[in-house]
């Protein structure tokens, strides 16, 4: 069911008039992530207005906008990472299967638990490849006995696409390894908590175009358990990837919606200037 | 047509105009980075010169301390002159001193001054020794024993070169007739040449030959490790809550600057805190190596802080983002990851406050640790001394043979520290990791 224009307005105009951000409706899977009305401060300044959208499971959706139009912004806040900035404000709902993950009973620990994060720059921890997939599970307490967390630790990598290259050297740091396998590490990690949703940050920025075919191969197959979200500043990335994309500027959900649709057919004039290169 | 070999001349003509500016300033250039190099090249060598100034200066003063010239006599223990009613009563000197005007083939006169003059030259620890000895085992009266140990400071500066037979007789501690019988005695190997080892299994003492560092290595040991469980574990504690845990009000920020002013604070005042609170109020026993530890507690305490949060502060926030990612709560990202990551900094700048806490002095004497402690403290609210209050103590001694052991003393706790900085190092080399 392809998006009506002038249902989205109307429902904007209900929960925030004035504003031109539509939520999406996703076409056929059921929506995983219902958010509105999101508006995040840093002290004064105010980063993200009234944002609503709506993300599908088991899908893949991009975020793509210039620098510094919010959408990593919006990202953290699906998993509260921006709890942990002093001075970030957040107001507005974001439902996670009907439950406002802001709910004062949700504990962060437990949504990002939920919620995994793959950041920009690899980041494993200092430590062996097999401890920064075992940290997880184990603070979590998913795995009894050693047995139980070596399965786990397999299954990760082997999902990550990280097994056969690791496999012989599970003990050794981290740290040590490529770029594109870190970055597979990480997300290894994510997998490895069981989570529901995965948050990519720019997970292929630091990478090159090998490793970063890689990644995105990964997100193709991870996309028939999990529901991803990700960000990008590459659309022919976002393209190949994503079937949702959302275009953000300077602070406002500016247009979402198939990707397929939104670079061939963008509704918005901005979001056609940016697509075809005019600013960004 | 006509306008192109026009604007190319002029294109190169630029290029050129371009490349000799830059080859002019070139020169400059180069010139002001030679010039800098050299700066810096100097103040490291008038650096290092000033420290071979001061360390060659210590070891030459030192050196001489650690070779001792001892004699070793045997005494006949002539039943007649030994009351055994009263032990402690016998002249044990004497005997000594007439065993060796014996062994120089000398006879005392009646006034006894001959034997006089060789007591001047035996150190007072042999009747001691012959004391001990006879009353450990009473059957040795009538037989003869043998002492032997350090001979005295003058003695012993003698034969180091300090006291010259050139110089007049009367401005020197010893007169002609010792230096003749010291000669005669070493020449004769009674007097030998060894390495001082009594400097380092002895503590301090009124004789300078008897003095040794012992009791102040093992109460410097003591006091800084009250130090070190105190200052570290509080100071890491402290500064893992002010940086990952504290918000950041205009309470932690009154608190920091104040952390920051400690670490500036003379230490002196903390000695004066110390004496106030410790002595006077709770009652520590003065002089003891809880109260020292206590006091250099307080003073290390700022430098652990600033050194563990500035260590804190280097770790990539991108790790605490990917404990936070995968649902670690607070406590267990800073406990499982970064603090870990910051132990180097923090063992580092723990060991260094540790050191510097180890060297100092000006509190300690407002605490009364600069007392005469002749002995190895047995327990931590005992009296003891410290390494650099015995430098201080020796340095103030008006014996000439105390002033060598200062500076042996100094480069016992030069020898200290380096130990601890090296153990910094390899902590340091141990803990650290890649990210």
């Amino acid at each position: 069911m392809p998006m009506n224009r002038d249902d989205s307005a109307s429902h904007e105009a209900a929960s925030a008039p004035g504003e031109q951000a539509a939520p999406a409706v996703p076409s056929g899977p059921s929506i995983k992530i219902r958010a509105r009305d999101i508006n995040v401060f840093y002290g004064e300044k105010q980063a993200l207005f009234d944002v609503a959208i709506d993300i599908a499971e088991k899908s893949v959706t991009s975020f793509i906008g210039p620098s510094g139009c919010g959408k990593s912004t919006f990202l953290r806040c699906m998993n509260r990472m921006n709890d942990t900035i002093p001075i970030c404000r957040v107001t507005g709902s974001i439902e996670m299967d009907g439950e406002d993950v802001n709910d004062k009973s949700i504990d962060p620990v437990v949504l990002r638990a939920r919620v995994g994060m793959v950041f920009q720059k690899p980041n494993p921890f200092p430590k062996s490849i097999y401890e920064n997939v075992a940290y997880g599970p184990r603070i979590h307490g998913l795995a009894t006995g050693k047995d139980e967390l070596d399965a786990i630790v397999e299954s990760s990598l082997r999902r990550a696409g990280l097994w056969d290259e690791v496999s012989d050297r599970l003990m050794q740091p981290g740290t040590g390894l490529s770029g594109g396998q870190q970055q597979r590490l990480v997300i290894a990690r994510a997998i490895a908590v069981g989570p529901e949703v995965i948050l990519m940050d720019e997970p292929c920025s630091a990478l090159d175009p090998i490793a970063t075919a890689k990644i995105e191969e990964l997100i193709d197959e991870l996309r028939e358990q999990f529901c991803i979200v990700i960000v990008t500043h590459s659309m022919a990335q976002a393209a190949r990837v994503s079937q949702r994309t959302a275009f953000f500027h300077m602070g406002r959900l500016v247009e979402s919606g198939a990707t397929d649709e939104m670079f061939t057919n963008p509704r918005d004039s901005r979001t056609q200037d940016y697509i075809t290169g005019r600013f960004g | 047509m006509t306008d192109l070999p026009l604007t190319t001349t002029t294109a190169s003509d630029r290029a050129r105009d371009i490349r000799a500016a830059v080859e002019s300033r070139l020169k400059i250039r180069h010139a002001s980075e030679r010039r800098f190099k050299l700066y810096g090249q100097l103040a490291i060598a008038i650096a290092l010169g000033f420290l071979v100034l001061l360390l060659g200066r210590i070891v030459t003063q030192g050196a001489s301390t650690f070779v001792v010239h001892s004699i070793s006599v045997q005494v006949p223990l002539d039943p007649a002159r030994i009351d055994q009613t009263e032990l402690e009563g016998v002249n044990y000197d004497l005997m000594v001193a007439d065993a060796v005007l014996a062994k120089l083939g000398e006879k005392d006169d009646d006034y006894g001054s001959k034997s006089e003059a060789i007591k001047d030259l035996m150190s007072p620890d042999f009747g001691f020794q012959l004391l001990n000895m006879i009353k450990a085992d009473a059957s040795l009266i009538g037989k003869t024993v043998t002492v032997s140990g350090p001979l005295r400071a003058n003695a012993d500066l003698y034969f180091k070169g300090e006291i010259k037979r050139a110089s007049p007789e009367e401005e020197r501690t010893l007169t002609n007739q010792q230096l003749d019988w010291l000669d005669a005695l070493k020449s004769s190997g009674v007097i030998t040449t060894g390495f001082n080892i009594g400097f380092f299994t002895k503590s301090d003492s009124t004789e300078p030959e008897q003095a040794g560092v012992l009791g102040a290595v093992v109460g410097s040991a003591m006091m800084l490790l009250v130090t070190a469980f105190l200052a570290v574990p509080i100071g890491v504690m402290a500064a893992v809550y002010l940086e990952e845990f504290a918000p950041k009000n205009r309470w932690t920020d009154v608190i920091e600057v104040n952390i920051n002013n400690l670490a500036a604070v003379p230490s002196i005042v903390y000695g004066l805190l110390g004496l106030g609170l410790f002595i006077n109020t709770l009652g520590v026993p003065r002089s003891s190596p809880l109260l020292g530890g206590l006091v250099l507690a307080l003073m290390a305490l700022p430098t652990v802080i600033i050194a563990t949060r500035s260590s804190l502060k280097a770790v990539p926030p991108s790790i605490r983002e990917a404990a936070f990612g995968v649902g670690a709560s607070r406590t267990q990202a800073v406990f499982h990851h970064v603090l870990p990551l910051a132990m180097p900094g923090v063992m580092t700048g723990s060991i260094l406050a540790l050191a510097h806490a180890l060297g100092e002095t000006a509190p300690l004497l407002m605490i009364g640790m600069v007392s005469f402690v002749p002995g190895v403290p047995t327990g931590f609210d005992q009296a003891a001394t410290v390494l650099p209050v015995q430098v201080f103590i020796w340095e103030n001694a008006s014996e000439r043979a105390f002033h060598e052991r200062t500076a042996a003393a100094i480069m016992v706790l030069l020898v200290f520290m380096i130990l601890m900085n090296a153990v910094a190092i390899i902590v340091r080399r141990r803990f650290e990791r890649r990210w």
